[in-house]
């Protein structure tokens, strides 16, 4: 069956039973998942976007048929992962950051022809395959490299061809570049470009918490946190939303409980802190520019130094701070 | 290009198997744990039945037992336990998504694990003969072969069986195979005829193929000497082995695709570090 729909998600939840730590025995409920409804067109490649813990491993596992939902629906190439999962998985692929899978003892190649067999490719074309996104990931001369000697990126680029030699109709790739070095992300990111626009008919879903990862590579991005999908629409669409607004970061030193001092100023729109080593990074969404003077002067009242001060655009963080009313890094776990 | 489902079966058989086979050559130190290990437990016995005079064929019932640990001790760590140390390794999730029976996963491992376990086996039986000088004839070398492979086919069904068990488990696989580690060498007999435990005993351990296996191809290899102490004659035994293999290959399918529903609902197929 083949629909312009890849894949479609309505009123999923997922509750996960977890042991209390103050109580021995007890369990209580965490939703990791909340009534969400969201649908992937053919040819797509849709972002998730949020901080640990806000449902986006756990969608990817129900969609790659390794969770059941504890309601609600999930299709993937038009099938319901949970009535035919055997089905769904001929159309899936799936990358996820930090994999160590494989076994120490095979080389790089022996352990890709191995996961080849399992899609039942035949031996000549799938270590063609391999040989040729090997070079394109820039692993090549680690071929004949037993993998208990690869780096972590060097692994992670070897995940990568795992995931992509089976040429999967929907590939979902869970934060593929956590903890990777900057060249190496950048290697794998272009890497997923080409792949969707020499491939139209390719759908990929992507998770992860890197900005710019889902500004850069996404048609449309999705906002979770909680367990919840906040916003979902094309980066630029996102970002031209909060153009009405003023966007600053303030580099703050010497100065607590700037939660009510600029949280509560009048015009704040928004409001995110980053404690860094001697400075707090401040980035504030205001109304209105001209409310700018007031923050700066609740700041100096209270014997505040502001250290710099810079107008931004609108980036998707800031549509993050905007629509779920925190910044990333104030997000709670998760249990999975 | 669509691939039957047949296809996929096969390749993920042989693709399972690779690991195991290729892991002989590469991981040598199976020459120390799996070859010389088992042989001081056989010394120990050798030199028990030797201070007490008994026929030379008892050493043949010692170094035939000992060789069968070899593929007992696979069972249990490389069976029954394999899918909690894949969990760990992230291995289970990709078996899970592709578009393979899992089934086929497990008689791959069992494929590459008969295979390996079968070089270390004969690497014990040459050794120990040699080196005890134990007298050896195969009286009916088709029976031998028969008895052998069903035997084979039983533990590796049982093998499988306990592997789709273990797959909800955390770290009591672990526990769980050290638990029937070494009753197991007891009342199955590995170093001694089994009917020694009595009739009641040896049926209760018939359940572990190698139990009858085991008795099997002492009477085939020691005629004379096991006339009195055999269990049941070769054929029942055979046919216990060969009922045994399709009882365990059919468990182990349907408890499979139970449990990993169960699993999948639960949260305990991807859930690591338990």
């Amino acid at each position: 069956m083949r629909t312009d729909v890849a894949i479609r998600t309505e009123e999923l939840t997922r509750v996960f039973r977890v042991r209390r730590r103050e109580a021995k025995g007890q369990k209580r409920e965490v939703v990791a998942l909340d009534g969400v409804s969201l649908s992937v067109a053919r040819g797509e490649l849709m972002g998730v976007l949020g901080p640990n813990g806000a449902g986006k491993t756990t969608m990817i596992k129900i969609l790659s048929t390794l969770l059941s939902p504890t309601s609600g629906r999930a299709e993937v190439a038009g099938v319901d992962v949970v009535e035919d999962p055997w089905e769904v998985r001929r159309h899936i692929g799936m990358v996820s950051g930090g994999e160590s899978s494989g076994y120490g003892l095979l080389t790089v190649e022996e352990n890709l022809w191995m996961f080849s067999q399992f899609y039942g490719i035949d031996s000549k074309t799938a270590r063609a395959r391999i040989r040729e996104l090997l070079d394109i990931v820039g692993l090549a001369d680690r071929a004949r490299t037993k993998i208990y000697h690869l780096s972590t990126g060097m692994r992670q680029k070897m995940n990568f061809v795992r995931g992509f030699m089976t040429e999967p109709e929907i590939l979902f790739l869970d934060e593929p570049t956590l903890g990777l070095d900057v060249q190496t992300a950048k290697v794998l990111r272009d890497y997923v470009g080409e792949w969707m626009r020499d491939r139209g008919d390719r759908t990929l879903l992507l998770t992860t918490h890197a900005m710019h990862e889902a500004d850069e590579l996404c048609d449309r991005v999705a906002i979770i946190d909680q367990g919840r999908i906040l916003a979902c629409d094309a980066p630029v669409r996102l970002k031209r939303s909060l153009q009405r607004d003023a966007i600053f970061r303030l580099r703050i030193g010497a100065l607590t409980d700037l939660e009510s001092l600029i949280g509560g100023a009048e015009g704040v729109v928004r409001f995110a802190q980053t404690p860094r080593e001697d400075h707090t990074e401040v980035d504030v969404i205001l109304s209105d520019e001209n409310r700018l003077p007031e923050v700066l002067g609740a700041i100096r009242n209270r014997g505040g130094s502001l250290l710099s001060l810079e107008k931004r655009e609108p980036t998707l963080e800031d549509v993050f701070l905007s629509v779920v009313g925190h910044g990333f890094e104030e997000s709670e776990e998760s249990p999975q | 290009m669509t691939r039957s489902t047949w296809t996929i079966f096969w390749r993920t058989v042989i693709g399972r198997a690779y690991p195991r086979i290729i892991g002989l050559q590469r991981e040598k130190s199976w020459l120390f744990f799996d070859v010389f290990l088992p042989l001081l437990s056989v010394a120990a016995y050798v030199y028990i039945y030797r201070a007490i005079e008994a026929p030379p064929e008892f050493l043949g019932f010692v170094v035939l037992g000992g060789a069968m640990t070899a593929y007992w001790l696979n069972i249990m760590w490389n069976m029954a336990s394999q899918f909690y140390w894949e969990k760990e390794t992230g291995n289970l999730e990709l078996y899970i998504i592709a578009p393979t029976s899992r089934m086929a996963i497990l008689l791959g491992m069992a494929i590459g694990g008969i295979v390996a376990t079968t070089v270390r086996a004969l690497a014990v039986i040459a050794i120990g003969t040699l080196v005890f000088r134990v007298p050896m004839t195969v009286t009916s070398v088709p029976i031998f072969i028969a008895v052998f492979v069903s035997t084979m086919i039983a533990l590796y069904g049982l093998g499988m069986l306990l592997s789709s068990l273990f797959l909800l488990f955390g770290r009591e696989a672990w526990h769980m195979s050290e638990l029937l580690r070494e009753p197991v060498f007891l009342v199955s007999g590995f170093y001694f005829p089994v009917k020694a435990l009595g009739f009641a005993v040896a049926a209760a351990a018939s359940i572990v193929p190698i139990t009858v296996g085991l008795d099997a191809m002492r009477q085939l290899l020691f005629p004379a000497m096991m006339s009195d102490l055999r269990f049941l004659p070769p054929e029942a035994e055979l046919a216990i082995l060969a009922g045994s293999a399709v009882l365990f290959l059919t468990l182990a399918q349907r408890s499979l695709a139970f449990l990993e529903q169960l699993a999948r609902r639960e949260g305990r197929l991807t859930l690591r570090g338990q």
